[in-house]
């Protein structure tokens, strides 16, 4: 009885397994990793010593991070994304956290897709003013002092929008508000991979607050991981 | 049957031009105080005869004596501005300009137009309107709500005092409210001019104002394109009552605030703790 019943629960099993994972759309890579050529900017150290509380927050003293670039000419806080061929995505709901800590905006460049929530947070025992030096979306310039609750905001429109503090001038970050859900921003190797797209073809842009923006078209036939490296060119202050 | 479809393509026609008759009567630039109704064509001569020398001909805060003037002008292409009864990040109500172009900023270049007649000053808002593309995509939001003012007290004023030390308005605007504050001599605005906070004994006029309620406006919506920020979030009414009476009392006038803090101050001026780093 059990030998004849044996091929039918195979059957029913494989049915089973068939139904469970259905076939996935294919799903290409872009990966690569952004260089520079010509003369970096001088990177500098930051005098916190206006504000005692941050400077006790670092072991080592801080430098500028607008030009941060790694062995082989690498170059971190690139974002790299879709700028066009995008096949449409649901709005991002999970919300974008922004840190200030030790004087330091919390990741130094933060992504997020337009109308996606964001948190900004003051971790410091001190005061911060934030202030989004937006021009295609509006401007605004709050205040945070210590303890105070997470400024909960989002942006209306794609734009790299420079945040700065006015009381601790030294501090700089970016919001970089995409029109896409097919971003990321390079880490101290320089790289990138941008996952999940769609067969097709893409205009992938990188952009560097300092060294520009440059982009190249990429075809994505299936599931397959294309490279696409950038090279921006380094300009002194 | 031939005059039938003449007449439909004119009526046709009409409808069309009414409809853009109508679009353009009443545009977005046009403004609205009171029982006033400005117009940027009216305002445009105006404006080129006496604005532009220092705001520029396209409102970019390139005209010709713009080069000479600290702090630099208004540039209207932006759409942010620092006087507003709105919170911070919207656009100002059409009043909230008209006033601004009758009280001149004090220590800026800004002059009080109040040469202009009402009407002129209605018009010349009308079409600074038209230099920022956001003037035809956004409104301004409701102005902000501000409460009765109570009484000034010591214990009002002490608590401002307080306030001004725990929101750090002292780090800009210096513990005695000079304007000397640590941060004070690296400001900049949101074109990276240097700009000077302000410094409360200079006078009895603010950057938006005169009266008490103006200071609680300028503080609880932010002074916009400055380094100013605005407090909306942190002060709950009845506390940003009490920075208002403590400011009053740092000012070269004589003020209600300032005769109870005197009087105080001379018996118990030494208990206070100071303020600053």
């Amino acid at each position: 009885m059990i030998a004849r019943l044996t091929p039918l629960i195979a059957l029913v099993a494989l049915e089973a397994s068939v139904a469970a994972s259905p076939r996935t759309p294919p799903a290409g890579t872009i990966s690569g990793k952004v260089t520079y050529t010509g003369t970096l900017p001088r990177v500098r150290p930051i005098d916190m010593s206006k504000e005692p509380n941050c400077v006790t927050q670092h072991a080592t003293p801080v430098t500028t991070q607008d030009a941060v670039t790694g062995p082989g000419n690498s170059v971190r806080y690139v974002v790299v994304y879709i700028s066009a061929g995008d096949q449409g995505a649901p709005p991002a709901t999970d919300t974008v956290r922004y840190d200030q800590k030790g004087c330091l905006y919390i990741p130094h460049v933060a992504t997020m897709q337009v109308h996606q929530p964001l948190a900004i947070f003051n971790n410091d025992p001190h005061s911060h003013n934030i202030h989004p030096l937006a021009r295609i979306n509006a401007e605004w310039n709050k205040s945070q002092p210590k303890g105070a609750p997470p400024i909960r905001t989002s942006w209306d429109q794609p734009e790299f929008i420079a945040v700065k503090c006015n009381v601790h001038p030294w501090m700089h970050g970016y919001f970089a508000v995409l029109a896409t859900p097919h971003y990321a921003v390079t880490d101290s190797s320089g790289a990138f991979s941008l996952t999940g797209l769609a067969p097709g073809t893409y205009t992938v842009t990188a952009w560097h607050e300092r060294f520009g923006s440059q982009s190249q078209e990429v075809a994505i036939g299936g599931s397959e991981t294309k490279t696409a490296n950038f090279v921006l060119t380094a300009r002194p202050y | 049957m031939r005059s039938q479809t003449r007449w439909m393509s004119l009526v046709s026609a009409c409808g069309a031009v009414l409809l853009l008759g109508g679009a353009t009567s009443a545009p977005a630039q046009d403004t609205h105080v009171g029982t006033l109704t400005g117009h940027a064509a009216a305002g445009k001569p105006l404006y080129t005869r006496y604005c532009a020398g220092c705001h520029g001909d396209d409102g970019d805060a390139q005209g010709e004596n713009a080069q000479w003037i600290d702090p630099k002008p208004r540039d209207f292409t932006m759409g942010t501005f620092k006087c507003r009864s709105t919170p911070s990040g919207s656009l100002p109500t059409d009043e909230d300009l008209y006033n601004s172009v009758g009280r001149g900023f004090v220590t800026t270049n800004m002059p009080p137009w109040i040469a202009l007649t009402p009407q002129n000053r209605v018009d010349l808002v009308a079409y600074v309107k038209t230099f920022s593309p956001r003037w035809r995509t956004a409104k301004p939001a409701t102005p902000i709500t501000i409460p009765r003012e109570p009484a000034p007290t010591i214990q009002s004023i002490l608590n401002g005092r307080e306030l001004f030390r725990r929101m750090e308005c002292w780090k800009c605007h210096g513990p005695a409210g000079h304007g000397d504050g640590p941060s004070a001599p690296e400001l900049t605005d949101n074109k990276d001019n240097p700009i000077r906070p302000y410094d409360f004994h200079s006078g009895s006029r603010f950057m938006c104002g005169t009266s008490n309620q103006d200071l609680y406006r300028i503080f609880m919506t932010g002074l916009d394109g400055s380094p100013m920020p605005s407090f909306a979030d942190q002060l709950q009414p009845t506390e940003a009552w009490d920075l208002v009476h403590f400011l009053r009392t740092l000012q070269p006038v004589k003020t209600p605030e300032a005769t109870i803090w005197r009087a105080w101050f001379a018996t118990h001026g030494s208990e206070l703790k100071p303020i600053g780093p």
